[in-house]
């Protein structure tokens, strides 16, 4: 095997540019006559619009137009849609306020867009925006999540503000399993409101060539593909093959850029409007007040055990924030992206979740790395964990009892989805052994006697990647399909250019995906060139969430390069005058069994494109397309164990030792699963204790900086100790899982666990600030 | 960031007059707080005086009973100083945790002298030293200098020149850091003057003050203890989203028995 090909820690080809500066964002990006656009944003959560007066704008040197919601309503732009249908119990369709690109006559939280002003220069955009005058009549306003049903209805089609109320599972059989309990634990805890924080800001350049009628929009999108058919089916800004957008190098995305966003689709239309490019880059505050917010969940979690542990049936009661607007796919994420994973990794038989998704005048709220099942796992491992407690049985032992057995798969759950393959002992072993599991109580007493309080916590995780298969899902609500699609382009001189319709925004697709083609074509990796991002240039995509490049963008690349050497093979039968099923293709050459005929991949490549010597029945050329629809979702899962240390005189918790080991499946890049690992630990440490997005009583989001909102840096965290199992995923070429999101799915519950359990209380409320340790010591 | 006449005196009375002429200048010392206002547009002066290219601000003097460091030399310089490092150690290590290196790097002694953050580093070593602060027109005792949020004693163009450290028998800094913005939640600089005891803190209320009951306790018997033995009254404390100011008062107690507890042991 070579040293680039599949499992090897290839260096990441794109780092080289990214480190050196040399990466090319949206911002950097100019087009000639270029304006800048500067928004104008609501001030307040909830309020009429009374009127706009922008005549001082008009009069600020350098101001091209001023534009509000009404002048798009005027062009018939339609509402930014939500792309997953969910209907409540009772079978009814959820409830979906409108949600035009720019407000119209009330805005719903703050930093909504209610308008926008186009300058020569962006500080001329920016003085043109302050002089413009908004009279507003202030309304009241629904910002509590607990008593959003009872407060300020906010669409006048949404009673209650109760989008949906959602429910999976067995009802009754859930109910009689906890009338045979001999034991019950009943928790209710929250799962704090997060803010994505990409390191590069939402951006957009927007030009329009009236002679083509073709918009560019050149956008921080993770699927332009989606977009581009949002903007076209939905929106009709223009249709699609009117309408490329590219998304270049991408800095982050963690789920806030799939959206689709008032901002970008207004930059685009005006710049038909104007008819000349138009540039917006949000600023950090934009950033905090209006890319999607994530988690934002209220929850009563019970589970009823036998006199010997076994879980018998788990009920949970979700309240889910979904903020003012239905974002892109935001109704999905506490519904088939939660309820779905409440099995965990256990054979609970019973299960029944409800989940009541409620507007509220506050961001919107949609995916965010881990998208419903880092609120799944949390409580699932919090409430097993605490069982474990009260029944004063060992966490693991606890989780081992109930455990599916690697026998049993697949294994069908009683909440719609069935598992491929697992074995959790297997991980949970391991990582016991990692974390010196049995020596804890030593390091306990140490920690005494220096006056510190020390505790150690399990999360055994699962999480389902790669959404799937399309047609399921789309009878269950999705607007889209669920598929990849991959080209493997043959040049003549033998290299290779992928074109992918997942998109990188920082995961390393560049090296990954060429060392999948390199290895299976058995060419050099230098010679494979991965395309991505752009609709101009990919034939379709559906972009990269949830952590399912590999498993579905990399299989569709898999099943074309598969179509390219059936090809070649053809070729190769026909110019070494063998029979076809006598040719093999194995290290980059063909070769025929019959004979000691051997032809490169490069020159049957050649011979493709320059065919003197070729198949009369063959088309020319060597480039293959394949749509892979995934038969199921994967199942990554694993244990993940947290230690710390707590001082009790300031109630600050010092994260002593992190171990991750995860069932990946197979691994195609070990040290960039390593880093995807690393990323997603720090942002699920950084849930569990430093991050929070609040909005006080009034509506106004008071962590809007970084002076108020604590994202973890490299001081807060361990060293982490990171390890792998591995059961192949069994239903794509590659077997693979997924990686992405598997951090910030297990740590959370890992470290809360190991906090109660220092403490000894049965929770905090997340993030575990020091004061709030320290009252919980207190008991106050 | 609004228009502003942008100006680079090349003296201390060039500076004072550019000050006390315009309409609303502002002095531009290390930029830390400066800078981002005016990038919000938070700030709208008519003028800026950066004080960077000003002679006779900037540098450390070590005298035999005092430290006198200018009023523009950088947190960094502070926290690497040899010479403070010898003489009064506490100093240079409050200099070392601000913020982070960039802060350090830009940020200046006077400019969070004179900005009165209520959650700055430094002004807990002006108190718990008993510093002179030298300006243009006078020297300030500490205990006349810090008056309430972001007020302190000097006048409108008065600008800080140096600032006097006394150099204590032994001296030590104990501080908390908000998570996000590693400001001081609370900070506490204890001090020995040979049995006297002078307890500076910061964070906890709108301005940096001293506890005169754990002063004259200390000076009694030095021992952490003697933290128990007084009341923190936290009627007048800050409360935000990082700490109320119960908890505040409780990291006091705690950073001052760590101060007390360093101190002794050096």
């Amino acid at each position: 095997m070579s040293d680039t090909g599949i499992g090897k820690s290839v260096k990441r080809r794109e780092d080289l540019r990214f480190i050196t500066g040399r990466g090319r964002y949206t911002d950097d990006i100019n087009q000639p006559n270029q304006t800048f656009a500067v928004f104008l944003r609501s001030p307040y959560p909830r309020a009429r619009i009374v009127s706009v007066d922008p005549s001082g704008a008009a009069e600020v040197e350098g101001v091209v137009g001023v534009f509000t919601g009404k002048d798009l309503a005027a062009d018939k732009l339609g509402d930014l849609p939500c792309g997953w249908l969910v209907k409540s119990k009772d079978g009814s369709d959820m409830k979906v306020g409108p949600h035009p690109p720019l407000a119209v006559d009330v805005v719903n939280y703050v930093g909504e867009p209610y308008g926008v002003v186009i300058a020569e220069t962006l500080a001329a955009a920016r003085d043109g925006a302050e002089v413009v005058v908004t009279e507003f009549e202030e309304l009241d306003a629904t910002v509590s999540l607990a008593s959003a049903m009872d407060s300020a209805q906010i669409h006048a089609n949404v009673p209650r503000n109760l989008c949906y109320d959602w429910a999976l599972g067995d009802a009754a059989a859930t109910d009689a399993a906890f009338e045979r309990a001999a034991h019950l634990t009943t928790l209710e805890f929250s799962n704090n409101r997060l803010i994505p924080n990409a390191m590069e800001p939402r951006a957009a350049v927007a030009s329009y060539d009236a002679s083509t009628e073709e918009f560019n929009l050149i956008t921080t999108s993770q699927n332009p593909h989606l977009e581009r058919l949002i903007l076209s089916a939905f929106v009709q800004l223009a249709p699609e093959h009117k309408l490329r957008i590219t998304a270049p190098d991408v800095g982050g995305g963690f789920g806030s850029k799939i959206f689709v966003y008032p901002e970008e689709t207004t930059a685009a239309w005006a710049a038909r409007r104007i008819g000349r490019p138009v540039k917006w880059t949000a600023d950090r505050s934009e950033s905090f007040l209006t890319d999607a917010h994530g988690r934002d969940h209220l929850t009563k979690a019970e589970l009823a055990l036998d006199k010997d542990g076994v879980f018998l049936g788990l009920r949970v009661k979700t309240r889910a924030n979904l903020g003012a607007y239905l974002s892109t796919f935001a109704s999905s994420v506490p519904t088939f992206l939660y309820g779905t994973l409440l099995a965990g990794q256990y054979r609970t038989p019973a299960i029944y979740v409800e989940v009541e998704g409620v507007y509220t005048n506050t961001a919107p709220v949609d995916a965010y790395r881990g998208a419903g099942r880092p609120e799944a796992t949390y409580v699932i491992e919090r409430i097993v964990e605490t069982a474990a407690r009260e029944l004063g049985v060992d966490p693991a032992e606890l989780r081992r009892r109930n455990f599916i057995p690697p026998d049993a798969f697949p294994y069908q759950t009683p909440v719609a989805l069935e598992y491929d393959t697992g074995n959790y002992g297997a991980s949970l072993d391991k990582a016991l052994a990692q974390a010196q599991y049995s020596s804890f109580a030593d390091r306990r007493a140490a920690s005494e006697r220096r006056g510190k309080k020390r505790g150690i916590g399990l999360s055994c995780y699962i999480e389902a990647c790669g959404l799937a298969p399309s047609q399921l899902a789309i009878q269950l609500g999705a607007g889209v399909g669920l598929y990849e699609s991959g080209e493997v382009r043959v040049n003549p001189t033998g290299n290779v250019t992928v074109f992918t319709g997942s998109h990188s925004h920082g995961q390393g697709h560049e090296t990954t995906f060429a060392q999948i083609v390199s290895d299976k074509l058995g060419i050099p990796f230098e010679n494979v060139e991965v395309v991505h991002g752009d609709t101009g240039r990919v034939e379709f995509g559906l972009g990269t969430y949830g952590s399912r490049s590999l498993a579905v963008g990399g299989s569709a690349l898999i099943k074309a390069t598969d179509k390219v050497i059936a090809k070649g093979k053809r070729i190769a039968a026909h110019m070494m005058d063998a029979p076809l099923d006598s040719i093999d293709f194995t290290e980059g050459a063909f070769s025929a069994r019959t004979s000691n005929q051997k032809l490169t991949f490069g020159e049957v490549a050649f011979a493709a494109y320059v065919p003197s010597n070729y198949p009369t029945d063959l088309e020319p050329g060597l480039s293959e397309k394949a749509f892979y629809d995934p038969k199921n979702f994967t199942f990554p899962a694993g244990t993940h164990i947290a230690e710390v240390e707590v001082d009790p005189e300031t109630g600050v918790v010092d994260v002593l030792s992190f171990v991750a080991v995860d069932d990946f499946g197979h691994v195609i890049n070990p040290m960039i699963v390593e880093g995807q690992v690393h990323g997603g630990i720090a942002q699920g440490i950084g849930q569990a204790l430093l991050e929070h997005g609040i909005y006080d009583e009034t509506g106004q989001l008071i962590t809007g900086s970084y002076m108020d909102y604590c994202m973890p840096r490299a001081d807060d965290m361990p060293s982490f100790i990171v390890d792998t199992t591995v059961t192949p995923c069994t239903h794509n070429p590659l077997g693979v899982k997924g990686c992405g999101e598997a951090g910030a799915i297990g740590a959370p519950a890992a470290v809360m666990n190991a906090v109660t359990h220092a403490l000894g209380v049965v929770d905090v409320a997340m993030p575990a600030t020091p004061e709030r340790v320290w009252r919980a010591l207190r008991g106050a | 960031m609004y228009t502003f006449e942008y100006h680079q005196p090349d003296s201390i009375e060039a500076a004072i007059e550019l000050r006390t002429e315009a309409e609303d200048a502002i002095y531009l010392a290390g930029g830390q707080t400066l800078i981002p206002t005016l990038k919000q547009r938070l700030a709208a002066p008519s003028d800026v005086i950066d004080l960077a290219g000003v002679p006779g601000l900037t540098g450390i003097k070590v005298e035999k009973d005092r430290v006198i460091i200018g009023a523009m030399t950088r947190h960094a310089h502070v926290a690497a100083s040899a010479e403070v490092a010898k003489a009064i150690p506490a100093l240079a290590h409050l200099a070392s945790e601000i913020g982070d290196a960039q802060v350090r790097n830009r940020g200046t002694l006077g400019g969070s002298v004179a900005n009165s953050d209520p959650s700055a580093d430094y002004p807990a070593a002006v108190i718990g030293l008993g510093a002179t602060i030298q300006t243009n027109r006078r020297s300030i005792a500490a205990d006349d200098y810090f008056k309430d949020l972001f007020e302190t004693a000097l006048a409108a163009s008065e600008l800080i020149k140096s600032i006097e450290f006394p150099i204590p028998k032994r001296a030590a800094y104990c501080k908390f850091p908000n998570p996000a913005s590693r400001y001081a939640v609370v900070g506490v600089f204890v001090a020995d003057f040979g049995g006297k005891f002078r307890v500076g803190v910061t964070g906890a209320g709108p301005c940096a003050f001293r506890i005169g009951a754990l002063e004259a306790a200390l000076s009694k018997k030095l021992d952490p203890a003697q933290v128990d033995n007084i009341e923190i009254e936290y009627d007048r404390f800050n409360s935000d989203l990082h700490a109320s100011a119960e908890y505040r008062a409780n990291l006091v107690r705690v950073m001052a028995k760590r101060a007390i507890t360093a101190l002794i042991t050096g």
